[in-house]
């Protein structure tokens, strides 16, 4: 193909496919940025939390009678709960389930050297401490949740406490390799500027309530205490299908063992529909970018195809001669797939470096990683596919032009 | 000439009826998303309290002790003894100490259930700084908060749901358990945003009892809950002795010479506990912020939504693009015709007249589908699970402004094309011919 006469037509008209060029550009630097942000979202919709979270439920019960003592009241609430039929375990936990927002953490070190580095550096940063989020509840929690253990024990009945610091921890993965890099974190005693904590067991993984620091969201750790609080969170294990059912049965059994607690069905649902909550925001910005990054490649589909056509419709005495004097069917359709290659070509160039500036701008307002460099690639593709669909029909129409068009006058 | 222009820009327009419903979709889906978002962004970065706004200021210092960890800025609360003695201080025009908790309320001697709700602890001040609009009664006296007495405000919403709007002034609420009596009810009172609590999301409804700070403190101890600790509370039921942040200050301070003096009281108060050794750090974290400026510190427009806006904005940056290109195509595929106009006299401001007139007719068309569309989004946007839901709604500024930008759009898109068309040069097209 012979690019030198398309190139002298498009001269002709500069401004008209300049046009056409920025508007390629734009598109292609804005739907590059959309689609990535759209895989980062989905990356963060999908994590894992480490729970069986099809088949949890939660109820918070809270106001118990002045002179009952809360674990009393646990103990036997736990025992209506566990009578539903249905219900395979139950447990109570403070507040804390991952992704529910309400976390407890506190900060622990390796060793006392550690802890001293870091009074020394006047912050936790780089001196081996971390801060993980702290899991409490009554006998049963790894087991309900659905945690898998890979190293070490649950807790024994004896390990567990009504009041003040338990002995033992069981933690995850992640907090592990953080903790102790290299060296095995089961049996080792963790610190915390008055006791140690032994770690007794390790879990795969088991997200924080508020995973909202990117490197530390699975750093999270469960010890064997007991709610101290009248308001509590009672977790349901049950077949997914159950839990609707299982919810109401609870409720009913709870205020019927204590009449003048509060149930408050705003708090009462099932784990799906905590994790739907905590990711709403960001399940609505992703039908919002697709929709955007489809209206986008829609518009410039458009464009392109309705100048291409107000193109045909201008050259038609042009294509009649051009098809009088030998041209095949076949030259007229490639000239118009040609020249739109070359607009597009130019379009994705330019974009591919807005692309990037417009990545650097977002990265500095939002937090937002680095765009891989392979989306600039995929998205020139992408663009050149659309150019060549949307000048396929004005250029069919091109090539059906009679050779006759020429000895007439238009 | 007017008419005749727009007669011609109509019968132009419907010879291609395809492709200027095209145009005019275009237009009409750039409009309509950047107005509901920026619709969104303008309701949500309001002043809660026009004309007051400037005078109130948010006072913070850092009261973490001995080290203060991983953070540079203050936290939006304070501990206990700190908020109580910058308040009792009594050195700005007016200070109101505020907490939140929540607590379980009932009518006594009544068959309903108890209800658990957002009980707002403060001080007489409170009411004055903020206009709180009152229904019936009023506030409390600052002997009330000195006498811890047992008094309640409570919200419109709540007088309606006990005692079906009735003037409840007067009349016992239980509040845990003890029973306050009710001095004031509030018109229905919603601060957009919610400016006052740093604990709430920014577009909640207000708490809907309210009571003297330090009453509240023993009516519903052990239910408060800090914002963050330092230290581990050794009863967590007892946050007035925990290290903990849990209870702001509002202060109102009327010219800038009370406000230099007040971050100065404040400077001090912070470099004195530090050299007592309570505090970590002194006067470098000690904030002073008035009330916009905290709101826009806190980030009262959620990063997502301003994304959306300039997203939008981008939106409607390429249809500009694609009518600008579509209709230069149009205008100058009428060069033949425009060549005969200006052959039989017309000028080249004529021509470009006319073309702009075609331009501003599909903005125009745009405009108005803008507008159909941005009341749809609003309308979704109203039915999402936001907080800022309630908020969506076009104001007549918005409204006139989602005008002006169509008109502008297509102007500004017209605008070359119409200067390109006007430069043909007859000669050569009516040789064409």
């Amino acid at each position: 193909m012979e690019f030198r006469p398309i190139l002298s037509s498009l001269r002709r008209h500069k401004l008209t496919a300049s046009l056409l060029m920025l508007q390629v550009a734009f598109t292609c630097a804005i739907v590059c940025n959309v689609v990535f942000m759209v895989a980062q979202r989905i990356q963060r919709v999908s994590v894992s939390t480490g729970i069986a979270e099809s088949e949890l439920s939660v109820i918070h019960s809270s106001g118990i009678g002045k002179d009952e003592s809360p674990q009393a009241r646990h103990a036997a609430d736990l025992a209506a709960l566990r009578a539903i039929p249905g219900v395979r375990s139950a447990v109570a936990v403070s507040y804390s389930l991952p992704l529910n927002r309400s976390e407890s953490s506190r900060g622990f070190c390796p060793s006392k050297e550690a802890l001293d580095r870091a009074m020394q550096r006047n912050s936790i940063e780089g001196s081996g401490c971390m801060q993980p989020a702290v899991y409490d509840g009554t006998p049963g929690l790894v087991d309900t949740l659905g945690l898998r253990l890979v190293a070490g024990r649950d807790f024994l009945p004896d390990e567990y406490v009504d009041k003040g610091k338990p002995a033992v921890a069981i933690i995850t993965q992640a907090l592990a390799k953080a903790m102790y890099p290299g060296r095995s974190a089961l049996g080792q005693s963790m610190y915390d500027g008055h006791d140690f904590i032994r770690v007794v067991g390790i879990v795969d993984t088991l997200l924080r309530p508020a995973p909202n620091q990117p490197g530390v969201a699975g750093q999270s750790m469960i010890w064997p205490q007991r709610p101290v609080d009248a308001g509590v969170l009672y977790v349901l294990r049950s077949a997914p299908q159950d839990r609707a059912r299982i919810l109401r049965a609870g409720r009913a059994a709870l205020l019927a063992a204590s009449p003048s607690r509060l149930v408050d069905p705003q708090r009462m649902k099932t784990y799906t529909q905590i994790r739907a909550r905590y990711f709403q925001r960001d399940i609505t910005m992703i039908g919002l970018l697709i929709a955007a990054g489809l209206g986008l490649l829609f518009v410039t589909a458009l464009g392109i195809a309705g100048l291409a056509n107000f193109w045909v419709q201008q050259r038609t005495r042009t294509i009649g001669i051009r098809r009088a004097i030998g041209a095949t069917r076949g030259d007229i359709l490639r000239y118009f797939q040609a020249e739109n290659f070359l607009i597009v070509g130019a379009g994705v160039v330019i974009g591919a470096v807005l692309a990037v500036a417009l990545n650097l701008l977002l990265m500095s307002r939002y937090e937002l990683p680095r765009l891989p460099l392979w989306y600039l690639p995929v998205g020139a593709l992408a663009l050149w596919a659309l150019g060549q669909l949307s000048v396929l029909a004005p250029a069919l129409r091109a090539a059906a032009v009679p050779p006759v068009v020429a000895t007439r006058s238009v | 000439m007017f008419t005749y222009y727009l007669d011609l820009a109509l019968r132009s327009l419907k010879r291609n009826k395809v492709l200027t419903a095209l145009m005019v979709l275009a237009i009409a889906v750039g409009i309509g998303a950047s107005m509901t978002t920026l619709t969104i962004v303008h309701l949500l970065s309001g002043d809660p309290l026009p004309g007051r706004s400037s005078v109130l200021f948010f006072p913070q210092l850092d009261p973490e002790s001995p080290v203060s960890q991983g953070h540079t800025q203050p936290y939006p609360m304070m501990d206990y003894r700190s908020a109580v003695d910058l308040w009792s201080a009594h050195r700005a025009d007016r200070q109101a100490i505020i907490t939140s908790s929540s607590a379980k309320v009932r009518l006594p001697d009544s068959g309903q259930p108890p209800l658990m709700l957002g009980l707002l602890s403060t001080s007489a001040d409170f009411f004055p700084m903020f206009d709180v609009p009152f229904q019936y009664g009023s506030g409390w006296s600052a002997d009330d908060d000195a006498h811890r007495a047992r008094v309640a405000v409570i919200s419109a919403g709540l007088n309606q749901k006990l005692f079906g709007g009735a003037d409840s002034v007067g009349r016992i609420l239980r509040v845990r358990d003890t029973d306050v009596r009710i001095v004031g009810v509030l018109k229905p009172w919603r601060p957009t945003p919610l400016f006052y609590d740093p604990w709430s999301q920014n577009f909640s409804k207000t708490e809907d009892v309210f009571a003297p700070f330090t009453s509240s403190l023993e009516i519903n101890q052990g239910n408060f809950q800090p914002y963050t600790c330092w230290h581990v509370p050794k009863d967590p039921r007892d946050m007035v002795h925990a290290d903990c942040v849990w209870v702001w200050l509002w202060v109102e301070l009327g010219s800038p010479a009370k406000v230099r003096d007040y971050a100065r009281f404040l400077d001090h108060y912070a470099d004195t506990q530090k050299a007592a050794g309570r505090f970590a750090v002194g006067s470098e974290r000690v904030r002073l912020r008035d009330l916009m400026t905290w709101l826009t510190a806190r980030g009262q427009v959620p990063d997502d939504v301003r994304l959306q806006a300039w997203l939008a904005l981008a939106f409607l940056v390429i249809c500009l693009f694609n009518a600008v290109g579509l209709l230069l195509a149009k205008f100058l595929r009428r060069s033949g015709e425009i060549g005969v106009r200006r052959a039989l006299g017309a000028s080249r401001g004529a021509i470009f007249a006319q073309c702009l007139v075609e331009a501003g007719v599909i903005g125009l068309l745009g405009g108005f589908f803008g507008w159909v569309l941005t009341l749809l989004g609003l309308w979704l946007v109203r039915h999402q699970p936001v907080d800022y839901a309630h908020l969506a709604r076009l104001d007549t500024t918005m409204f006139l402004a989602t005008f002006a930008l169509a008109v502008c759009t297509s102007l500004l898109a017209g605008f070359i094309p119409a200067l390109r068309a006007s430069r043909v040069v007859p000669g050569w097209q009516l040789k064409a011919l």
